[in-house]
């Protein structure tokens, strides 16, 4: 099969991208920790009433400037509505659903996962700026989808 | 037909010198022709009711109109998406290989069994969006578990697959036939990409076909729950290769039906062969990057899965290649040189090449973004945000629909042997789109790196400081829509003009496809044996999904009870 010489060239530099890209991402995955949200835990929805820590939802200070949030999401809203944490605060957010799949997205963040019932989700952010944060639901969940939306106060 | 379109044809490689002649070939071609066309302005009417769906969409997002409860946005957004992504596309690419099976194979038996696929996806299509139009499926094209629609939805879905299962059938048993006829011969080259294009698809049906019978008799009542995780990565098993699926069947016309535009050759028969094997092993083992944000899903295999899915570079650079090669060659040819001289030479205004060739400028930059989502580190950033949306309207809404849309302007003149109807609206309908989907989905990427959400009738969130900047690319998406839907209508105005305007004619030309540049030398027997490369894509998509599915399965014991949120 001939392949003429511009075509090999051409696809030389395709697969030395596609090897350059990989490369990046597995270096960044394994050196600075760029993993997507993978969080491997399991719950059962129909008790996350009576499942510590989600039958108390809300923010936790595990250590300086380091704090744990637990949320339930359910049709149409998140408990908890609020939380208020310092500048520079890095908070790790643990999300479960006790009805469909929701998700769980803070725009202008890092922080953007799935949320499916059966499981538990997990993402971390540093938060180095004050403002209001608008927390949203972002897989569609049902009639009053557009309603779902939460806030992260850094102050 | 004219004697200098055979006598070009009898000079092609590709097997189907004789059959022109063959007079089984022009018995079959009337039955056949009908049967093509039917599928295509089946095509046709979806895709106008997709798009006026689509429109309002982007009016009531941009706050202009709200729907009324008895018809609301989620349930038109519903259909929308399963109208163009599920059933327009579907029938247009069953519509396409028929064709170019029909056209490059004689077919010598009864062609029933293909009306019956027809009328099995027809009847499925209904069911469905009849269900979804009542308000009792408003789950989404996607539809999530346990979210739960009414049987009637997933059994109607599950029609639409069985009956492409029943096209794939009449259409790979003709090949078959011209294997056992003609064991020393290739396939035609159309008949090639079909039948490659087709297996791929049986293979990524098989998915969702699993998912739908642990959603049926959930649905019906007989099961009492279902295991969410498992069925969303059965879905994204088939919903990633639905892409590929549209993407090859548009490869297939820029590479075989394209450079008839300008009387140009396929670069190269091999090459050609090689890209749709490719795009068939690769299509089915790179479903989670869809999932990149799911928990439960180790992301290890997460990993696996992108670099698989960025294996895709390898076919698209080569096609590619292959059809800027195919323009400069014939450009030359003609005694044209320098790039913008061949660019300016093109026919751009040729609605069967305009079309494609402005398809072919977006996919560019649907390539880019396309990077970007399946990249394991950045897609958090896009995940589920309006830049999803722009990236595939600018992948499937551009390129596959333009492309699509500039071959129905050569196959509906010649399969209803009719002049086309308002050459100039038609072209103008291409232009319109292309220039709507580039406002329109400029404005959907912007919305999305600016964190807006996908799937959300009203992106104000009561007026929040962090939705503020939203709404202006709302608008932009809205105007940017108009443009497309009026290119969408103009479209439906020509294809059907073209058979109830326009009276029937003998000579019209049919849509041939381009010779082979046979200097490439001869094609290694290898590449047509596709049997064997569909073994292996199987064993491809067993190792990719062995170990994640085993994962999802034996995770835990829940199982969701149904629920109906809207």
């Amino acid at each position: 099969m001939h392949i003429h010489r511009f075509e090999r060239l051409w696809l030389t530099i395709g697969m030395a991208m596609l090897a350059l890209f990989i490369a990046i991402i597995g270096v960044a995955a394994i050196g600075e920790g760029f993993v997507p949200p993978s969080n491997v835990q399991t719950i059962d929805p129909a008790k996350v009433a009576q499942t510590p820590p989600f039958d108390h939802p809300g923010l936790r200070k595990v250590g300086d400037h380091a704090y744990e949030a637990y949320y339930v999401a359910h049709i149409f809203s998140y408990d908890p509505a609020t939380i208020t944490v310092p500048v520079g605060s890095r908070v790790t957010f643990y999300v479960t659903s006790t009805d469909v799949e929701h998700g769980f997205s803070i725009p202008a963040t890092g922080v953007n996962t799935m949320v499916t019932p059966g499981w538990v989700s997990s993402v971390s952010h540093t938060f180095k700026d004050a403002g209001t944060f608008l927390l949203v639901c972002n897989e569609y969940c049902g009639a009053g989808h557009q309603t779902m939306a939460a806030k992260v106060v850094v102050q | 037909m004219s004697g200098q379109n055979i006598a070009a044809r009898t000079a092609d490689p590709m097997g189907s010198a004789h059959w022109p002649d063959d007079p089984r070939f022009a018995l079959s071609r009337e039955k056949g022709d009908l049967l093509v066309l039917t599928h295509i302005y089946t095509a046709t009417l979806v895709l106008g009711v997709g798009a006026l769906f689509g429109v309002l969409q982007g009016f009531s997002r941009a706050n202009w109109i709200t729907m009324p409860d008895w018809f609301d946005y989620y349930r038109m957004l519903t259909a929308h998406g399963v109208l163009m992504a599920l059933v327009f596309t579907t029938f247009f690419i069953t519509g396409l290989f028929t064709y170019a099976t029909y056209r490059s194979i004689p077919r010598v038996r009864s062609i029933r069994l293909n009306w019956i696929g027809y009328v099995v996806m027809l009847v499925g299509t209904l069911m469905a969006a009849l269900t979804i139009l009542s308000g009792n499926a408003t789950v989404m094209y996607t539809f999530y578990a346990p979210l739960k629609a009414s049987p009637f939805f997933y059994l109607g879905a599950t029609l639409l697959v069985a009956g492409t299962w029943l096209v794939s059938a009449d259409i790979i048993e003709n090949v078959v036939w011209f294997k056992k006829q003609n064991p020393k011969q290739l396939m035609p080259l159309p008949a090639f990409a079909s039948v490659c294009t087709l297996i791929m698809w049986i293979i990524a049906t098989l998915g969702v076909t699993a998912e739908m019978l642990i959603l049926i008799p959930w649905s019906l009542g007989w099961t009492s729950g279902v295991n969410v995780s498992l069925t969303r990565m059965l879905f994204w098993y088939f919903g990633h290769p639905l892409v590929y699926f549209w993407i090859m069947a548009a490869y297939m016309i820029w590479y075989l039906v394209v450079p008839t535009a300008f009387g140009g050759t396929v670069f190269s028969d091999a090459l050609t062969r090689l890209a749709f094997v490719s795009l068939l092993l690769l299509s089915t083992p790179v479903g989670i990057h869809h999932e990149f944000l799911d928990p439960g899903i180790s992301s290890g295999w997460k990993f696996l899965h992108m670099v698989l899915t960025y294996g895709v570079v390898l076919p698209s650079f080569m096609t590619a290649f292959a059809i800027f090669a195919s323009f400069e060659i014939a450009a030359r040819k003609a005694g044209v040189t320098g790039f913008l001289n061949i660019v300016r030479w093109l026919p751009w205004r040729d609605p069967a090449f305009a079309g494609p060739g402005l398809g072919m400028i977006l996919f560019i930059f649907g390539g880019f973004t396309g990077i970007v989502n399946s990249s394991y580190s950045m897609d958090v950033l896009v995940h589920n945000t309006m830049w999803i949306v722009g990236h595939f309207h600018i992948t499937v809404g551009g390129p596959v629909a333009l492309t699509f849309i500039g071959a129905a302007y050569r196959l509906v003149p010649s399969l209803a042997r009719r002049r086309l109807f308002a050459p100039q609206l038609a072209l103008l309908s291409e232009y319109l789109w292309f220039a709507g989907m580039v406002v329109m989905s400029t404005a959907m990427h912007w919305a999305g790196l600016l964190g807006a959400p996908r799937r959300t009738s009203d992106v104000s969130y009561f007026g929040a400081a962090g939705a503020a900047s939203w709404h202006g690319q709302m608008v932009g998406a809205a105007l940017g829509g108009t443009l497309v839907a009026l290119g969408v209508l103009f479209f439906v105005i020509v294809a059907t003009g073209t058979y109830f305007t326009n009276r029937r004619e003998e000579d019209n030309p049919a849509l041939a496809f381009a010779p082979v540049d046979t200097s490439a030398g001869p094609t290694p027997p290898v590449l047509d044996k596709l049997g064997r490369w569909a073994a292996l894509a199987i064993v491809l998509a067993v190792l990719a999904y062995a170990g994640p599915m085993t994962q999802q399965l034996t995770a835990h014991t829940y199982l969701a009870p149904g629920m109906r949120t809207w």
